[in-house]
């Protein structure tokens, strides 16, 4: 942990501390393919052609100013968007290969392969333990023997076990902004996903307990993909093995995280990165 | 540099200026000042009508609690009580022709004081004595004591409500009977109490034993019917309505047409039941049940306006949050948004039902005006509730029944306190803190 801190301060343009390790390390297979992807708000187009390859076992992180598209693109990728009345996606989605837009898939048991963390921690108004164990309930994924442990792993993947093993049946709304946000991680893990989705999980949260998730998100990317939207570029730099730029709904750039900031090829890129705007 | 020094500028320009926002600010405060005052003058009017009313009926009826009854030790004449046919016999006289001997009354060969004395006792006092002489015959020719309440105009004059002021041609007791009642009441005969028979008695053509059991237990019949009907349709309507239903013209459509059913004159409905439950579809007339069926019309369009108003309040984090982890579309609403918005709800279904309590215009049209003596033992059989009772009653051209609908109406208020109660208790139950 004291290595991230220390390598937190933004020294200024074009210098922005990468921890080289984490930006450095090994990615794997090609998970979540995206051709020309647009989404449209009634007649309002917010995304433009977004074409990206995202890879398995590692951390992308979608960076841009706000009202760039990033959210949007990431809540296509567990369909999300459906539950937005006048939403419209075309273009192509491959999770693994296989159409997620597909006519047979039902977004219910996609929602189960890929999971959300949203900006505003959003436990249920239940027991700590309830609010771990629902996914695993709705989906049958575990028998009443089984799910306390599932719960106890869970919150021990999410490194907030030693906090409320004395308390799992009091309400998740008790826990700080920190523990809320690491709840619901819990909960997404719970039913196993292949990928995590996180639209700025950090934003709401105190720079200790954003250093505590990032290094949550850390040990997580063995086992899941991660995909971050992030408004911090210091962030992405921390976290993430590759970044995407996206700028008023396209993507502008992608590449492998050390090499986005030291070397990116487009102005914009550099512009932002730079902070000449956003 | 002082905090005097920091608001209070000295300087030319800054002086002027801050003169000028002091000057402003009295006449904000001012008008500030004014408009506390006219909402406390509203809420003061608001309570004086309510204090006025309430008061009024409270005085008008609390009376109805208190009844006063006479003791009669009544001798069994074996001269006018025939064994082989007791029902026969004319108790009511032999009461009377006791409370003669007690009083040392002689009566005239026309019998007329007789009469007069018949009066003063209700015919309740009879029925007790034949109830008993038929369970036991041995005791025809003893003397049994039997208690009952005074004859409707004997405890209106008690209660001071017929006064010997009053020229005898225009009150229904005349001064000698008066007098009876007067001694009745030295010789110890005659006590007062609360008066539980007007809570456990059904209604009767004789004021002293007209109570409001009947309906009260009608009421609340019907008042289940209601429920059941309305509260499952209207709340799962509202929830299709709120969280399946496509938003597009046809749903708009919709909601202004729940709004305007749930603006329609409530006799209408009273039509609309006549018309279609009692005349096409056969339900009995009178009926808990046609009652409850169009009450639960009336109270299902406020339903689902309470329940999707409490729907919507649900923040959308939660549908999503619910969503995310892949629960189908029933399932975040079933688990997570309707237990959410429960509270809502519940106060919704009851303040409607409350409403339905007191709703006489309808019930009226489907007939529950009628005299209904007993208490109803199915939802089928003919049946009155509170509020047609006290129209009732109101209309009766007898003036003891003119304190019972005052009476009537404090049983029916007392209903209605206790359901807003039961809606406050709930919701504070219910609410979970997100």
């Amino acid at each position: 942990m004291q290595t991230k801190l220390a390598a937190a301060p933004e020294d200024g343009p074009m210098h922005l501390s990468i921890d080289r390790a984490t930006a450095a390390a090994p990615v794997g297979e090609i998970k979540i393919t995206a051709k020309d992807v647009a989404v449209f708000y009634g007649e309002k187009q917010a995304l433009f052609d977004v074409s990206l390859d995202i890879p398995g076992n590692s951390v992308t992180a979608f960076i841009g100013p706000s009202g760039c598209g990033k959210s949007t693109f990431l809540r296509c990728i567990n369909r999300m968007n459906d539950t937005i009345t006048g939403c419209r996606v075309t273009g192509r989605i491959e999770l693994d290969g296989g159409d997620i837009n597909d006519k047979k898939i039902d977004p219910v048991l996609l929602r189960a392969r890929v999971g959300m963390v949203f900006q505003k921690p959003n436990p249920f108004p239940k027991s700590i333990f309830e609010n771990v164990a629902y996914g695993l309930r709705i989906h049958g994924l575990a028998n009443k023997t089984e799910m306390g442990d599932i719960v106890e792993a869970s919150l021990k993947r999410a490194g907030l076990w030693a906090e409320v093993a004395d308390r799992l049946h009091q309400s998740g709304s008790g826990l700080s902004g920190g523990q809320q946000q690491r709840l619901v991680i819990a909960r997404a893990i719970a039913v196993s996903p292949e990928v995590i989705l996180m639209d700025e999980p950090c934003s709401a949260l105190d720079p200790i307990a954003t250093a505590r998730i990032e290094e949550l998100i850390d040990e997580l990317r063995s086992q899941y993909c991660i995909v971050i939207v992030t408004h911090s570029m210091a962030q992405a730099a921390r976290v993430s093995q590759k970044t995407a730029f996206f700028h008023m709904g396209k993507l502008v750039e992608a590449g492998r995280t050390d090499e986005m900031f030291t070397n990116p090829r487009d102005s914009r890129t550099q512009d932002y990165i730079t902070g000449r705007f956003g | 540099m002082t905090d005097a020094a920091l608001t209070t500028p000295t300087r030319g320009a800054a002086r002027t200026r801050q003169e000028g926002l002091e000057a402003r600010l009295k006449v904000r405060r001012a008008s500030e000042a004014r408009f506390i005052l006219y909402g406390r003058l509203a809420i003061v009017i608001a309570l004086a009508f309510l204090v006025v009313l309430l008061g009024r009926i409270v005085a008008q009826g609390w009376t109805t609690f208190i009844d006063y009854e006479v003791t009669v030790p009544v001798y069994v004449d074996p001269a006018r009580v025939d064994v082989a046919d007791i029902g026969g016999a004319n108790f009511d006289m032999l009461v009377a022709q006791s409370i003669m001997k007690k009083l040392a009354i002689q009566d005239d060969d026309l019998g007329e004081n007789l009469g007069k004395v018949m009066e003063l006792s209700s015919n309740d006092l009879g029925f007790q004595l034949l109830k008993q002489v038929k369970a036991d015959h041995s005791l025809i020719g003893k003397t049994v004591t039997v208690t009952g309440p005074v004859k409707a105009d004997a405890g209106l004059y008690f209660k001071g409500e017929i006064k010997r002021s009053t020229p005898p041609d225009a009150r229904k007791l005349n001064d000698l009977q008066l007098d009876w009642l007067d001694r009745l009441k030295k010789t110890g005969a005659v006590s007062s109490g609360f008066n539980f028979d007007f809570l456990t008695k059904s209604d009767s053509t004789e004021p002293e034993q007209a109570g409001v059991l009947g309906a009260v237990v009608g009421s609340f019949m019907m008042l289940l019917v209601t429920a059941a009907l309305a509260i499952p349709i209207g709340v799962m309507a509202a929830v299709y309505l709120e969280e399946f239903a496509p938003k597009n013209r046809w749903s708009d459509l919709i909601e202004v047409n729940i709004n305007n059913l749930a603006a329609v004159p409530s006799i209408v409905y009273g039509l609309l039941g006549l018309a279609v439950f009692i005349n096409w579809l056969g339900v009995p007339r009178s009926s808990p049940l046609v009652g409850g069926l169009v009450l639960a019309l009336m109270a299902m369009p406020t339903v689902i306006i309470a329940t999707r108003s409490s729907l919507k309040a649900v923040p959308p984090s939660i549908r999503d949050a619910a969503l995310a982890i892949g629960a189908s579309r029933t399932q975040a609403v079933f688990h997570h948004v309707l237990p959410l918005a429960l509270p809502g709800v519940m106060t919704g279904a009851i303040l409607s039902l409350a409403h339905a309590l007191g709703e006489t215009a309808p019930l009226l049209m489907i007939g529950m005006i009628s005299f209904v003596p007993g208490v109803p033992e199915s939802i089928t059989q003919s049946a009155t509730v509170l509020p047609v009772q006290v129209f009732i009653w109101e209309n009766a051209s007898e003036r003891a029944f003119h304190e019972r609908t005052a009476g009537a109406i404090i049983v029916l208020l007392a209903f209605m306190i206790l359901m807003n109660l039961a809606a406050i208790i709930l919701r504070r139950r219910f609410e979970r803190r997100w």
